[in-house]
């Protein structure tokens, strides 16, 4: 019965969340945000979800997602730029740019566990911020990449006009925000996912079940960065620029503090704790200078009073 | 050309052995109590705006002997009151907590000291050339070389022959059993904690004499620090200094040929040492 009940209300929540992302733009202006402002909520809820995947789900802290996020809007602005000047064909590049970079340093990566692994994942992540950065006459090297701008999508019966930052370019992000959040929650719905959970719990044990655990986590840190450079291609694309701050380390802690704040092992939490944290970055860098004190606070603040995360606090009050 | 890349080399050995007196904070803090300190860039920061503000006072010698002293006691009074509270948690909490101070720490030098780069001047004599063939060897580095020399080996010294640095290598193997011999482990925390501040405070002032002053200088180090204990290999001080040795050169030698990688190549060493030997040069087998 109490399960019945714990499903029901899960239910609940996955409809409350779903109806309030697609009329979004039709509530957001009257509780003082802008569409734009909710288009960056649901890109980079896009990039915390998909790290929580790994951070949540498989258990392994990763502190370096920002470079494959980066990755994407890099690959997406240079291919808009210099070789195809169309929308589509520069996210596919840009998706692909910043899974290939996964796969391959994954191998590396995904021997080590702990603190090892985060730390693995932070220097290598700085790799493609010093390209970007020192890349001066390809990637606009400080000034980061500019000159190059989204592109209507032309579809079989006719084209998408998203160059305005509008509802239509909303729509056209939450459609690559449903598509890749339903693979995420699939997957762990799966008997895959069901292996990740059991090696966030008890890795050791798994390996005794025969599981071949490296070989799932490498999985699981492909997925989780191919979808982070889905978030970075739509967050190039929201902004017509590629910043090297996107690659930078500041960037992944952004990331994983978002997770951490909504709520680790829920799955909306990350979206909540992005939402939070856009809005107030957002609302405390129009007012004042020193806005990193307040952003460092904040994080000070979190993780010394809110290790559960908000919906994790919630549903222990509850039960 | 020889003189260039001389130059280079010997550059890239002053970077490097600035590198290793970083690293070696942020390893001996992580060693003993699985903590990686992001914030460790902004002690070093610290340290250097305080040497920068006490040298009108007492002198270049009175801020390097003092700043970094103050900067440990910083370091201690934030671990025995905040840090200290994420001991034996999940390394993400003290990874996040290190991170947000990280921030606090460059933001309030900024406030301070402003943003706007502060020569740090050191005594006139030591930043005359030594020799005019060998232009770039200033007394000044030569000095950092020496100083960071005799610091590093009174490190390894403490840690070798005294009680409590003996302590602090027992702890990083197993701290559960040396707490149960009787050796209060919040204290050897908190020592082992200011000596790797105070070390981080010392490199800001080596490094104010050298690069000048920015609020961002504490972030500009950490990450080739990091890098450094990666190559060396966790939980090995060592192998820590040689990593920090190696990138400096490895940075130095790429400044000669290949300008714009400087910054690169370390991690395409990291990448090469990796991916050779996944424990780092001197790590020890399975411990991380």
């Amino acid at each position: 019965m109490a399960r019945l009940q714990m499903r029901s209300d899960k239910r609940l929540g996955d409809i409350a969340v779903w109806a309030l992302l697609l009329t979004m733009p039709f509530w957001i202006n009257t509780v003082g945000g802008y569409t734009q402002l909710g288009t960056q909520v649901v890109i980079v809820a896009l990039a915390a979800m998909s790290l929580n995947f790994l951070l949540g789900y498989t258990g392994v802290l990763s502190f370096g997602h920002a470079a494959y996020f980066g990755l994407g809007a890099y690959g997406t602005g240079l291919t808009i730029k210099y070789l195809v000047p169309n929308t589509l064909v520069g996210m596919a590049v840009g998706v692909l740019v910043g899974m290939l970079a996964a796969v391959v340093l994954g191998l590396v990566i995904v021997r080590s566990r702990g603190i090892y692994f985060a730390m693995l994942t932070i220097a290598f992540g700085q790799v493609f911020y010093f390209v970007a950065y020192r890349w001066n006459n390809v990637t606009g090297g400080d000034d980061g990449l500019s000159g190059w701008q989204r592109l209507p999508v032309s579809l079989g019966l006719g084209t998408l006009d998203i160059t305005r930052n509008g509802n239509s370019f909303y729509y056209f992000v939450l459609v690559f925000f449903v598509v890749a959040v339903g693979i995420m929650a699939a997957l762990l719905r799966s008997p895959f996912g069901r292996t990740l959970l059991a090696i966030r719990e008890n890795e050791r044990r798994a390996l005794f079940l025969g599981i071949n655990t490296n070989r799932h986590i490498w999985v699981s840190w492909v997925i989780s960065c191919t979808f982070a450079s889905l978030a970075g291609t739509l967050y190039a694309l929201l902004n017509n620029f590629a910043d090297p701050h996107d690659l930078r380390w500041d960037q992944s802690g952004d990331f994983v503090i978002m997770a951490v704040l909504g709520g680790m092992r829920s799955f909306w939490g990350p979206l909540i704790g992005a939402a939070i944290f856009v809005v107030l970055q957002d609302y405390i860098s129009s007012q004042t200078e020193n806005w990193m004190s307040f952003i460092g606070v904040f994080f000070m603040v979190v993780v010394l009073f809110f290790q559960r995360g908000l919906l994790g606090m919630f549903r222990r009050k509850s039960s | 050309m020889t003189q260039l890349i001389l130059f280079n080399v010997f550059n890239g050995l002053i970077i490097g052995a600035f590198y290793a007196l970083m690293a070696l904070g942020l390893s001996l803090i992580l060693n003993l109590t699985n903590v990686i300190n992001f914030a460790h860039g902004g002690f070093l920061a610290v340290g250097g705006y305080i040497a920068y503000s006490l040298t009108p006072y007492i002198g270049f010698w009175g801020g390097l002997l003092l700043s970094p002293i103050l900067t440990a006691v910083i370091g201690l009074l934030l671990e025995s009151t905040l840090i200290r509270r994420l001991y034996g948690r999940d390394p993400l909490y003290s990874l996040l907590f290190t991170f947000g101070l990280a921030f606090v720490l460059e933001d309030g030098t900024r406030f301070f000291w402003g943003s706007a780069t502060l020569p740090f001047s050191v005594p006139t004599w030591m930043s005359a050339p030594l020799s005019l063939q060998y232009f770039f060897l200033t007394g000044y580095r030569l000095f950092m070389v020496l100083l960071v020399t005799a610091t590093v080996a009174a490190l390894f010294c403490i840690l070798t022959w005294t009680r409590i640095g003996i302590r602090i290598r027992a702890g990083t193997l197993d701290l559960e059993t040396v707490s149960t011999l009787g050796v209060n482990v919040r204290l050897l925390r908190n020592f082992n904690f200011g000596l790797g501040i105070y070390l981080a405070g010392l490199a800001g002032v080596l490094a104010a004499g050298m690069l000048g002053l920015q609020p961002t200088i504490g972030s500009d180090l950490i990450m080739p620090s990091f890098v450094a204990i990666i190559i060396g290999g966790l939980g090995s001080l060592p192998g820590t200094l040689l990593g920090g040795l190696l990138i400096g050169v490895a940075s130095g030698l790429t400044t000669v040929f290949f300008p714009s990688a400087s910054e690169v190549v370390i991690y395409v060493l990291m990448g090469l040492v990796l991916a050779i030997r996944p424990r780092g040069l001197l790590g020890e087998e399975g411990r991380f």
